[in-house]
């Protein structure tokens, strides 16, 4: 809780107090927290001196700001038109398949989530995801399971 | 096969170093000069709604303020459109050029790119070219700065208005209007907002005169077209071409020899069927032979094996997701179009509902408060009377 | 700039002002559009779309509440593409409704209800959505039901929450589809900053925003054998109550109102005006107790400027938005509570009838009232001192209910004792209400004399200005308040929340000086309160004032402290203000709350 606060607080001096300043400080959360707590809302709105409410209606306008607890990475699947016609499903199938989860869950390590997003603006190059802010484009299956087994390995170096 | 070939231009993507002389000849003319020059080129806005880019500038100009800003609308969105990725990672300097002029001529001090979150992989790269530009502007005794506002992931904050709502903290909901951005804009302040490519063309205007731009291009349709290619295509990807070309032209070019329907303009454009290729035009609305179509660039080539049901609803999905919610004709109207095509299809409703979904649609057309809900109405009646029995059956 | 536009509306000329909206200037010349997400109180959304007319020579159609005028313009409110366009908003809003009319507390006062009815929406409509979605209906609160399937998302309640009470309980949620209105983390509105107050109630166009009715439960009372039903009625339902029941803004029906209470069969038939008077000798003294403190015990503990704390919408405000200030609320029970605690206690004993069989309803123009009447700290009598609060509206329909023709029915008298009181205990329905009617009472303890202001009416705290200031000097007190002389009483009055956060700001800021403050949840005070007939505006707002303070000018007695129930209660059972009953039964106590 107060390293909430504390957090919160710092992002307010960063970036400022007022209103205007909502959007990258709760992308500042995000990117430190992966997600946006109940807490964390409260003291921004404390902060900026404006409704928790408005925090909550804010955030969850925008699809990155995510206010449920994340996986450290958040894998989103672009599933508009040319990654549809380029087999964005064969993509989630096999993503599916690895992290065993469904589209919109988390692996029980913490470490991936599994989200739909719509245009990733890669569309010459689908089907594309991106991983956390990284984009990956002309995946097939093979290349999915080598980007986690990849990321895997940076998180666990000793396998 | 040669001979098929539209011809590629090299203006927008041509690697030039030579901002500083661009800026210094442009910083030395007198402001209505340099607006006249834009005037007379020809240009009208990149992201495809395409008011006249001169005008903007004059408007704003003239707008009294105390403060007054320019932004770079980088909240590229719309499905199939990926050109003004390409611009900001390849040519940054003749964006933020574009925008140091416009601060010039209209008195602006501040400039800020609105990035969308998709790609915030942009941001390290983008960061260092305006911290060069900075420097150079010193240089200049030009005070203008450019700051980057990344998104989080928003179709809608694309819209102008809604853009303006983004970077005040709030929600991306479209404002009604009048008032317009170049009297009241970000913080109710004279705004000129620009694509991204836009900005790059006028990199290029000021730099060659506008005679070159006027050059290219068709009557109401002047100058190069950067076009994001995808779809059913051997060749996808980035391409600037001269408007004025036909849809028949475009696909000898880049379609797989088996192009059923090209959807012209993203989600939000329109569908053209292979029998209207030769008459349909790509550029602005204006005194042109047939059909034209305006654009934001984005193409997108189907094939016989695709099915324009599917294709439909995949962009309803998207507007029933990607409308902001709050004004009634498209928050619950893209639910019912979405919901009706899937009645049709699965026989709960006969064929005439889509007849009443047309009028729906175009009912949306004409109430919606901003551009996305107007144009929901351009894919779905575009693909709807065009491949109805794809709908029902 | 403000030059006149010349237009037409449906071919007849009219000028208006620049900057017009084209609904005003059809209002000019009597012509309606519909509207739906429009309220004279708010500021524009242009949201519903409902009101679209077509402008000759223009492709799409314009929001007529949004769209300034421009000169030369022809408007066409009626045209085929105007109405079907229309047609067309309204299928669709009933599309996303839970169209469950016959089942529906709002049935019959419904501005959807009314457009479809208007619009024959037939049944070969559009796809009914809310089996698609997924929907909270939220009763938890013990004034407010929040029922999510009724909602038409015209966000009405989302500006009323924060522009004009700037609580903040409200805010739109999500995008597209999922769009909808919620409080933080889509908690329940009790949970929240939510204060009761239900202006967003008094706004709702249909039956997502509804009071939560005890109708039945007072029915099932008064029909019980064992009971004994005493009703108290508040300052501002007899100004009010009459619109409900077919009758015009502005008519005072005190007369029918206890008529009518009778023939529904409450045995005590009471005022809360009474206990209004009696608030005012209590929170009087305790305004010149803290005073006395201040300035002649320097006392460093003393809290100034005292605030009222009649309104719980404030109250609960305050517990949320400004807790360190909780000490500055009067610890004075508002009226409604001090009659409860009575009624139990000194009413019961009176009309010798046990406690456990008196049943104690209010009727309040407030939805608030609900919430604190459910307080744990409302139970000094032992019992739930108000067992149950019924709003105006309540009351009227269960007039209808029983059938009995209002308008024609003869005055009544209150019952004795708690039934008498004066014009100051009036108009604490209305906004500086309160401050007045302190003011004619402190001032004369301390002096002995009648306020300087001509026939008792202090003007300068009356009106609709969102904030008012007022200084009355203090010349030549008696012996006993030697201390105040020359002293000049700074008093505030603020009506409306977000007024009320405007005054709270200066007073934390420190550049206001003020002794005494009154401030009132809801616009206009309680006349304008959230269980008020709807539709509520400015206008009707002023006409409930006109009408409260000419019931204040035709009583025979005009101060608190001149009512001789209430002297009577002081001899018989209280002795003193802020004597040791008092303190037992009148006062209370309030606790800091969370800041979502």
């Amino acid at each position: 809780m107060e390293d909430v606060k504390l957090m919160v607080k710092e992002l307010a001096d960063n970036y400022g107090r007022s209103e205007e300043n909502l959007l990258p400080i709760l992308q500042g959360i995000v990117e430190r927290e992966k997600y946006i707590s109940e807490e964390a809302m409260v003291e921004v709105a404390r902060e900026l001196d404006i409704s928790a409410a408005q925090v909550y209606g804010t955030a969850t306008f925008y699809s990155f700001l995510e206010t449920k607890p994340t996986g450290k990475y958040v894998i989103r699947v672009c599933k508009t038109i040319s990654c549809m016609i380029k087999g964005k499903n064969d993509i989630i199938r096999e993503l599916e398949n690895v992290l065993r989860i469904k589209m919109g869950e988390t692996t029980h390590d913490n470490l991936f989530s599994l989200r739909e997003t719509n245009c990733l603006g890669q569309c010459h190059k689908g089907p594309a995801m991106l991983i956390n802010d990284t984009p990956y484009t002309e995946l097939t299956p093979e290349k999915v399971r080598k980007i986690l087994c990849d990321i895997r390995n940076i998180e666990f170096p000793a396998n | 096969m040669a001979n098929k070939k539209l011809k590629r231009l090299d203006l927008v993507f041509k690697d030039e170093k030579d901002t500083e002389s661009v800026l210094k000849k442009t910083f030395s003319r007198s402001n209505a000069d340099v607006i006249n020059d834009l005037i007379s080129s020809g240009l009208k806005g990149r992201g495809g709604a395409g008011f006249p880019t001169g005008l903007k500038w004059k408007l704003t100009a003239d707008a009294k303020g105390d403060e007054k800003y320019v932004i770079c609308n980088a909240d590229e969105g719309e499905p199939g459109t990926f050109k003004d990725r390409e611009i900001l990672s390849k040519v940054p300097h003749k964006v933020l050029a574009g925008m140091a002029i416009c601060g010039r001529v209209t008195g602006a001090k501040k400039g800020f790119i609105y990035l969308r979150g998709e790609y915030r992989f942009l941001l390290p790269g983008l960061n260092e070219e305006i911290e060069k530009f900075h420097k150079l502007l010193e240089k200049l005794d030009c005070r203008f700065r450019v700051e980057v506002f990344t998104g989080s992931g928003a179709y809608i904050c694309g819209e102008e208005s809604a853009l303006f709502e983004s970077m005040e903290g709030k929600r991306g909901e479209p404002r009604n209007k009048p008032p317009f951005p170049t009297t009241s804009g970000y913080r109710g302040k004279p705004t000129v907002i620009n694509n991204v490519e836009t900005l790059a063309h006028t990199y290029s205007i000021f730099k060659y005169g506008p005679e070159k731009f006027q050059d290219l291009g068709v009557q109401d349709s002047r100058g190069s077209k950067v076009f994001s290619v995808s779809g059913d295509t051997p060749n996808p990807g980035i391409y600037e071409l001269e408007f004025g070309m036909t849809l028949q032209k475009f696909v000898d070019d880049f379609g797989d020899g088996d192009t059923k329907a090209v959807q012209v303009g993203g989600a939000s454009g329109f569908c053209v069927p292979r029998k209207k290729f030769g008459k349909t035009i790509i550029g602005y609305q204006g005194r042109l032979q047939g059909e034209s179509l305006p654009t934001g660039g984005s193409m997108m080539i189907f094939n016989s094996s695709r099915s324009m049901y599917n294709v439909l609803h995949n962009y309803l999905d998207f507007f029933v997701e990607e409308s902001c919610g709050q004004c009634t004709p498209c928050r619950v109207g893209t639910q019912q179009l979405l919901l009706g095509i899937e009645a049709v299809k699965k026989g709960e409703r006969s064929s005439s509902y889509l007849d009443k979904l047309l009028e729906l649609a175009e009912t949306m057309r004409v109430t919606a408060k901003c551009g996305l809900g107007q144009s929901v109405a351009n894919s779905f009646a575009s693909i709807v009377e065009n491949f109805k029995e794809e709908m029902i059956y | 700039m403000s030059e006149i536009i010349n237009l037409t509306i449906d071919n007849v000329p009219v000028s208006v002002k620049e900057g017009t909206t084209i609904l005003e200037a059809a209002k000019k010349i009597n012509v309606r559009i519909p509207t739906l997400c429009y309220h004279q109180d708010l500021c524009v959304a242009g949201n519903c779309r409902v009101c679209v007319v077509e402008q000759k020579g223009a492709d799409r159609l314009l929001p007529s509440c949004a769209m300034p005028v421009s000169e030369g313009m022809e408007i066409l409110t009626n045209s085929l593409k105007a109405r079907n366009a229309r047609k067309h908003m309204i299928e669709l809003l009933v599309s996303e409704h839970r169209a469950d009319c016959t089942r529906c507390y709002k049935n019959g006062n419904c501005e959807l209800q009314e457009l479809s009815s208007e619009y024959i929406i037939g049944e070969d409509g559009f796809i009914d959505l809310i089996p698609y979605k997924e929907y909270t209906i939220d009763h938890y609160s013990p004034s407010i039901i929040k029922d999510d399937s009724k909602c038409i998302r015209c966000q009405r309640c989302v500006r009323t929450c924060n522009e004009l009470q700037k609580i903040g309980a409200l805010a739109v949620a999500y995008k597209g589809k999922d769009m909808k209105i919620s409080t933080f983390f889509e908690k329940p509105m009790f949970e929240v900053v939510c204060t009761n107050c239900g202006q967003c109630i008094n706004r709702c166009p249909t039956g997502a925003l509804t009071e939560k009715t005890y109708i039945d439960r007072v029915w099932a009372e008064i029909n019980h054998e064992d009971k004994h039903v005493v009703v108290q009625t508040a300052p501002a339902v007899r100004v009010a109550l009459g619109e409900a029941l077919g009758m015009e803004p502005g008519e005072i029906v005190t007369g029918k109102l206890v008529a009518a209470l009778r023939r529904l069969g409450f045995d005590s038939v009471l005022d809360t005006d009474f206990t209004a008077d009696l608030t005012i000798i209590e929170e009087g003294n305790e305004l010149l107790q803290r005073l006395k403190k201040a300035l002649v015990d320097k006392d460093p503990d003393v809290r100034l400027p005292l605030t009222t704390s009649c309104s719980p919408g404030w109250v609960k405000f305050i517990e949320h938005a400004f807790p360190e200030y909780l000490d500055n609320v009067s610890t004075a029970k508002s009226p409604q509570q001090m009659f409860g605690a009575l009624a139990k206690t000194f009413y019961a004993k009176k009309i010798k009838v046990a406690p456990e069989n008196i049943v104690s309803i209010s009727i309040m123009p407030c939805t608030a009232k609900k919430y604190e009447a459910d307080r744990p700290e409302m139970r000094s009598s032992g019992y739930k001192d108000v067992d149950y609060v019924l709003t105006t509206r309540e009351l009227a329909l269960m007039i209808r209910q029983a059938g009995i023709d209002f308008a024609s029915l003869p005055d009544d008298d209150y019952d004795s004792i708690m039934g008498e009181s004066s014009g100051a205990g009036v108009i604490f329905g209305a906004t500086g209400g309160v401050m007045e009617a302190a003011l004619r009472t402190a001032y004369e303890i301390v002096t002995g004399r009648e306020v300087p202001f001509k026939n008792l009416n202090i003007t300068p705290v009356r009106g609709m200005e969102g904030v008012r200031e007022a200084t009355i000097k203090i010349e030549d007190p008696l012996p006993e308040w030697k201390f105040l002389d020359g002293v000049e009483l700074k008093c505030c009055v603020a009506h409306g929340l977000a007024n009320a956060k405007k005054v709270m700001d200066a007073v934390k800021a420190g550049t206001v000086g003020y002794h005494f403050i009154e401030i009132m949840a809801c616009p206009g005070g309680c006349l304008g309160g959230g269980g008020q007939p709807i539709p509520t505006n400015e206008e009707i707002r002023e006409k409930r004032t006109a009408a409260i303070y000419r019931e204040d000018e035709n009583k025979p007695i005009r101060k608190s402290h001149e009512n001789p129930e209430v002297i009577r209660l002081y001899k018989e059972f209280l002795k003193e203000p802020l004597g040791e009953i008092s303190h037992k039964l009148l006062h209370t106590h309030y606790r800091a709350r969370n800041r979502y």
